[in-house]
C-alpha cells in the first residue's frame, strides 16, 4: 500500500555510473527547460499548481482497481499529465514525482533517478503527448479522438518507457537484452492496458464536468509542433531500436562492455584482480579480504562504541 | 478620514460567465467589527477576494485603505495586500509551506523585511495566536483548530490594519470554535467576518451586512438585524 | 485518518539527527556514486561500504531489522539481472552432469548488482528517515537546485498528504458502495470498467486538485507572492558540521581509491 506501482523504478546499483550520469544530464536538461516553458506559460502560478498537481499525480498513484488472483493495477499517470497539461508540464510534474518517491520512499535510485525521469518524465510524456496529437488530429474532434487517443497514449507510453529502461539496463550490463527488453516491454504491454482505461475513465470524467481541463488550444499552442514531433520520433526510434536490439544482444553487450570499461578505465590494475578474487587461491585476494575483514570489523566496533555511549548518555540523563 | 474599505456598485463575473456579484455595495470604517451574512452562492467570498486585488471587478470601485485598488500601481497593490489580512475559509489552502514557521514568515518575507525583523514578526503572530510552541511543526500534523488559528497567524505577521475572515468556524468543534472566538474579541484590528455562525455574530460584531444574488440586501446594527426574522427567514438564515 | 503513516522520517535524537541536513545529503549522496564507482567484484570494498551504511543506520537509532529489511524491497528488481548468470561470456562454471553452465563473471556482476543496489538502499533510507524534509528542502536549496523547482517539490510535499488523504476519502467510498469488489466472482462490474471508474476518481482528484492550486495561488498572492522565490538566507555550516563533511568525504575517498590501489 506504501508502493506505488513501481515495477519501471530503476534502483540504485543496476545502471553503471556513466549511464546514469548521461541520463542525468538528460534529465537536467530537460526540467530546466521545462521550468522555463512552464513558467512563461503559467506565470505566478507555476509553484502553487505544479506542486498540488505533482502531489495529486502521486495520491493518483494510490487509486488501485481489483484484477485476478489479489492483484491490482494502478494509474502511473504520465499520459494523463501529457493529455492534461502539456508536454513541459507534464514532464515538470513527473519529474517530481519520481524525485519525491525517490528520495522519500526510496522507490527508484539517487543516482539512478536521472534515468527515472528520463523514463517516466520525458519519454512517457513526449510519447503521450505526440500519439494523443495525433489521433486528435485524425479525430478532428471527435468524442472517440479522446477515448481512442487516450488509450493509446496511455499504453503506448508506459510500453516504450519500459523498453528505454530495459535498454538502460542492457547497456549498464545488468540484464542481457534479449531478455530484459522482451520481458520488460512484455509485463508493460498488460500493464499498459490498465493504464489506458483509468486514462480514459479520467478523460471522460473531466469531460463531462471540466470540460475546459480536456480541451487542447492552450497548451497545444504552448507546446509546439517540434514537441510532438519529437515525441514520436522518440517513440519510434525506440520502438524499432529496442527490438533491434533484443535480436542483437551482441550490439548491446558490446555498448555494455564499452561503457564498462570507461567506468573501469581508471582502475584497468584491479581488472586483472578481479579475476582472482576466488578465495584462498591467490594471495593478493587473501590480503584484500583480511583487510577487509579488517576493516568492517574496525568500523562495526566504532559504530558500536558510539551506540553504547549514546545508550549510556541517554540513561545518565 | 477615509473608510477602511469601500466597495460600490461592484460587478464580478468568473470566467465561465456566472454572474457572481451583482451591484453589491458598502463601507467598513476603521475599528469596525462587521459580519458579512448570506446563503452559500451569495458571493461573500468572491466580495473578499476583491479586496486585496485578487480579482479583478467587471465593473465598480473597490477603495480600501485609501487605494483603488483595482487600478493602483504595483507597489500600492502590495501595501493593499499587507494592510488586508485575508484568512481563507480552508485552512490547508492557507498553510502551503512545509513548516508552521515557514508559513508565518512567508508575508514577512515578501514584504522585503529584514531576516531579525521577520523573526520577530513570526514570534509575535504565534504568541498573539497562543501557538509559539508549534513554530517547528509540520502543518499537516496539526488539528483543524489549530490550522485555523496559524492560518490567522499567516496573516498577523503583516501587520495588517484590517482582517478579512471567511468563514472562520466553519469546520471547528464547540471548544475551538470557542477558542477561536476568544481570539477575535482579543484582536484590535477592524474586522469583516463572513460567515453563517449568527451566535457568535451576535457576540463579537455589532455590525452586519446580509448578501444574496451577489448584492447586499440588509445592513445595519446586528441586535436590529438578528431580530427581524422576516428578513432572516427570507434570505435562508436562522435566529440563534 | 491522516497519513503520517507515508513519512519515513523518524523523529529521534541521534548525531545522525543533529548533522546538518546540507552534510548528510552530500554525503549520502557522494555514498552512493562510490558504491556505484566501486567495481564488480571488488568483495573487500562493498563490505567496508556496507559497513559504513550499518554503521549509519546504528548511529542513527534506527532498528537495524527494520532497515535491513526494508532495504530488500528493491531486490526483486534484480531478476532483471538473473540471466546474466548463464548470458555473461568468460570462463564457465559447470553444473556437474546437468549440462547446464554458469558464467563466473555473470555471478560476479549479479552479486555486485545486488550488493550496490542493497548497500546504496540503505543510505537512502539513512538519509530519509534521519532528516525531515523541510530540512531537506533547505539542504536541495543550499546545494544549488533551481529555486522554483525546490520550491515546486515543498509545494508537493506539504499537498501530498492532503490529497493522499483524498484519494483515500474516494476509495472507501467506493468500496463502501460497491461492497466487497471480487474480481473472481465479477462483483462490481467487468476489469474494464473497474479500472475506468478507478479513472473517474483520479479524474475527480485532478479536478479537485486544479481548482486547490488556484486557491492556493490566491492564499499565496494575497501575501504577497509575485511569482519570484525568496526564502531566508542558510545560516553558515558550523564548524563542526563541516568536520564532519571533511572526515566523511576522506572516509569517501578512500574508500574509492581502495580497490583502485590494490593492485
Ligand atoms: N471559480 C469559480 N468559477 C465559477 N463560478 C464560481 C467560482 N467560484 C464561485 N463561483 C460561483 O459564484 C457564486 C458566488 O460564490 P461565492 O462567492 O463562493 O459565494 P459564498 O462565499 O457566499 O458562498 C456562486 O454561485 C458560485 O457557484
Ligand atoms: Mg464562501
Amino acid at each position: 500500500m506504501l508502493s506505488s506501482p513501481a515495477q519501471m523504478h530503476v534502483p540504485d546499483g543496476f545502471l553503471t555510473t556513466t549511464v546514469s550520469i548521461v541520463l542525468w544530464v538528460l534529465a537536467v536538461l530537460a526540467i530546466v527547460v521545462a521550468l522555463r516553458r512552464v513558467g512563461n506559460d503559467l506565470g505566478e502560478r507555476q509553484v502553487p499548481l505544479m506542486g498540488v498537481l505533482a502531489a495529486c499525480i502521486f495520491a493518483g498513484q494510490m487509486l488501485n482497481f481489483p484484477v485476478a488472483g489479489g492483484t491490482s493495477g494502478h494509474l502511473i499517470g504520465a499520459a494523463l499529465a501529457a493529455i492534461l497539461l502539456g508536454p513541459w508540464a507534464g514532464i515538470l510534474v513527473l519529474a517530481c514525482v519520481t524525485g519525491i518517491q525517490a528520495l522519500i520512499f526510496q522507490d527508484g535510485g539517487l543516482l539512478a533517478m536521472g534515468s527515472n525521469i528520463v523514463n517516466m518524465g520525458v519519454v512517457s510524456v513526449f510519447t503521450a503527448w505526440g500519439v494523443y496529437r495525433i489521433v486528435q488530429m485524425a479525430a478532428r474532434g471527435a468524442r472517440w479522438g479522446m477515448i481512442v487517443g487516450g488509450f493509446a497514449a496511455a499504453w503506448i507510453s508506459v510500453v516504450v518507457a519500459s523498453m528505454a529502461a530495459a535498454l538502460q539496463l542492457a547497456a549498464s550490463g545488468a540484464s542481457p537484452a534479449n531478455v530484459a527488453i522482451p520481458t520488460m516491454a512484455g509485463v508493460h504491454m498488460l500493464i499498459g492496458i490498465g493504464e489506458g482505461l483509468i486514462t480514459v475513465g479520467a478523460l471522460s470524467f473531466l469531460a463531462a464536468t471540466r470540460r475546459d481541463l480536456v480541451s487542447h488550444d492552450k497548451t497545444a499552442a504552448v507546446a509546439g509542433r517540434g514537441v510532438w514531433i519529437a515525441g514520436l520520433v522518440l517513440a519510434i526510434g525506440l520502438a524499432v531500436a529496442s527490438p533491434l536490439a533484443s535480436t542483437h544482444p551482441d550490439g548491446l553487450e558490446r555498448v555494455a562492455a564499452d561503457i564498462g570499461f570507461l567506468d573501469r578505465a581508471q582502475s584497468s590494475p584491479y581488472k586483472i584482480f578481479s579475476d582472482y578474487m576466488i578465495p584462498g587461491i591467490h594471495n593478493q585476494a587473501l590480503s584484500t579480504i583480511v583487510a577487509g575483514v579488517v576493516g568492517v570489523l574496525l568500523v562495526f566496533v566504532v559504530a558500536y562504541g558510539v551506540a553504547r555511549m549514546r545508550r549510556g548518555a541517554n540513561t545518565a540523563s | 478620514m477615509h473608510h477602511s474599505i469601500e466597495v460600490e456598485d461592484l460587478h464580478f463575473s468568473y470566467p465561465d460567465g456566472h454572474v457572481a456579484l451583482n451591484g453589491a455595495t458598502l463601507s467598513v470604517a476603521p475599528g469596525e467589527k462587521v459580519a458579512l451574512l448570506g446563503p452559500n452562492g451569495a458571493g461573500k467570498s468572491t466580495l473578499i477576494l476583491h479586496l486585496n486585488g485578487i480579482l479583478k471587478p467587471t465593473s465598480g470601485r473597490v477603495h480600501v485603505a485609501g487605494i483603488d485598488v483595482p487600478n493602483c500601481s504595483k507597489s500600492e497593490l502590495a501595501k493593499v495586500r499587507a494592510a488586508v489580512g485575508l484568512v481563507f475559509q480552508q485552512p490547508d489552502d492557507q498553510l502551503f509551506s512545509p513548516t508552521v514557521f515557514d508559513d508565518v514568515a512567508f508575508g514577512p518575507i515578501y514584504q522585503g523585511l529584514p531576516e531579525s525583523e521577520v523573526r520577530a514578526r513570526v514570534r509575535d503572530a504565534l504568541a498573539a495566536v497562543k501557538m509559539s510552541d508549534y513554530v517547528d511543526r509540520v502543518s499537516h500534523h496539526l488539528s483543524v483548530g489549530q490550522k485555523k488559528r496559524i492560518a490567522i497567524a499567516t496573516v498577523l505577521s503583516m501587520k495588517p490594519d484590517l482582517l478579512v475572515l471567511d468563514e472562520p468556524t466553519a469546520g471547528l468543534d464547540p471548544r475551538g470554535r470557542r477558542e477561536l472566538m476568544h481570539l477575535l474579541h482579543e484582536l484590535p484590528q477592524t474586522m469583516l467576518i463572513s460567515t453563517h455562525d449568527l451566535a457568535m455574530v451576535r457576540e463579537l460584531l455589532p455590525r452586519t451586512i446580509v448578501m444574496e444574488g451577489g448584492r447586499v440586501v440588509a445592513n445595519g446594527p446586528t441586535n436590529e438585524i438578528l431580530a427581524d426574522e422576516v428578513l432572516l427567514h427570507a434570505h435562508g438564515l436562522e435566529k440563534p | 485518518m491522516h497519513v503520517h503513516f507515508l513519512d519515513p522520517y523518524q523523529d529521534l535524537r541521534s548525531p545522525v539527527h543533529a548533522l546538518d541536513a546540507r552534510v548528510k545529503l552530500v554525503l549520502a549522496l557522494v555514498f552512493i556514486l562510490v558504491v556505484s564507482l566501486t567495481p564488480n567484484g571488488a568483495w573487500a570494498s562493498l563490505l567496508l561500504l556496507f559497513a559504513v551504511a550499518v554503521s549509519a543506520v546504528l548511529l542513527a537509532g534506527l532498528n537495524v531489522g527494520y532497515v535491513l529489511r526494508r532495504a530488500g524491497l528493491a531486490l526483486p528488481f534484480a531478476l532483471a539481472a538473473l540471466p546474466l548468470v548463464f548470458t555473461a561470456p568468460g570462463a564457465r562454471i559447470e553444473l556437474g552432469a546437468t549440462g547446464i553452465s554458469l558464467s563466473q563473471i555473470g555471478i560476479e556482476r549479479l552479486l555486485s548488482i545486488f550488493f550496490k543496489s542493497y548497500v546504496s538502499m540503505q543510505m537512502a533510507i539513512v538519509l530519509a528517515s534521519a532528516t525531515s524534509f523541510p530540512d531537506l528542502l533547505q539542504a536541495m536549496r543550499a546545494i544549488r537546485l533551481p529555486k522554483l523547482l525546490v520550491a515546486i517539490f515543498g509545494l508537493m510535499w506539504r499537498y501530498l498528504f492532503v490529497l493522499v488523504d483524498e484519494a483515500m476519502r474516494l476509495l472507501r467510498a467506493r468500496d463502501s458502495r460497491s461492497g466487497a469488489l471480487d474480481a473472481a466472482r465479477n462483483v462490481g462490474g467487468s476489469i474494464s470498467w473497474r479500472a475506468r471508474s478507478a479513472g473517474g476518481m483520479a479524474g475527480n482528484l485532478f479536478m479537485r486538485s486544479f481548482e486547490r492550486g488556484d486557491r492556493i495561488y490566491d492564499a499565496m498572492a494575497a501575501r504577497g507572492y509575485d511569482g519570484e522565490v525568496r526564502s531566508m538566507r542558510h545560516p553558515a555550516l558550523s564548524a563542526q558540521s563541516l568536520r564532519v563533511l571533511v572526515a566523511g568525504l576522506v572516509l569517501l575517498s578512500v574508500l574509492f581509491a581502495l580497490p583502485r590501489l590494490f593492485a
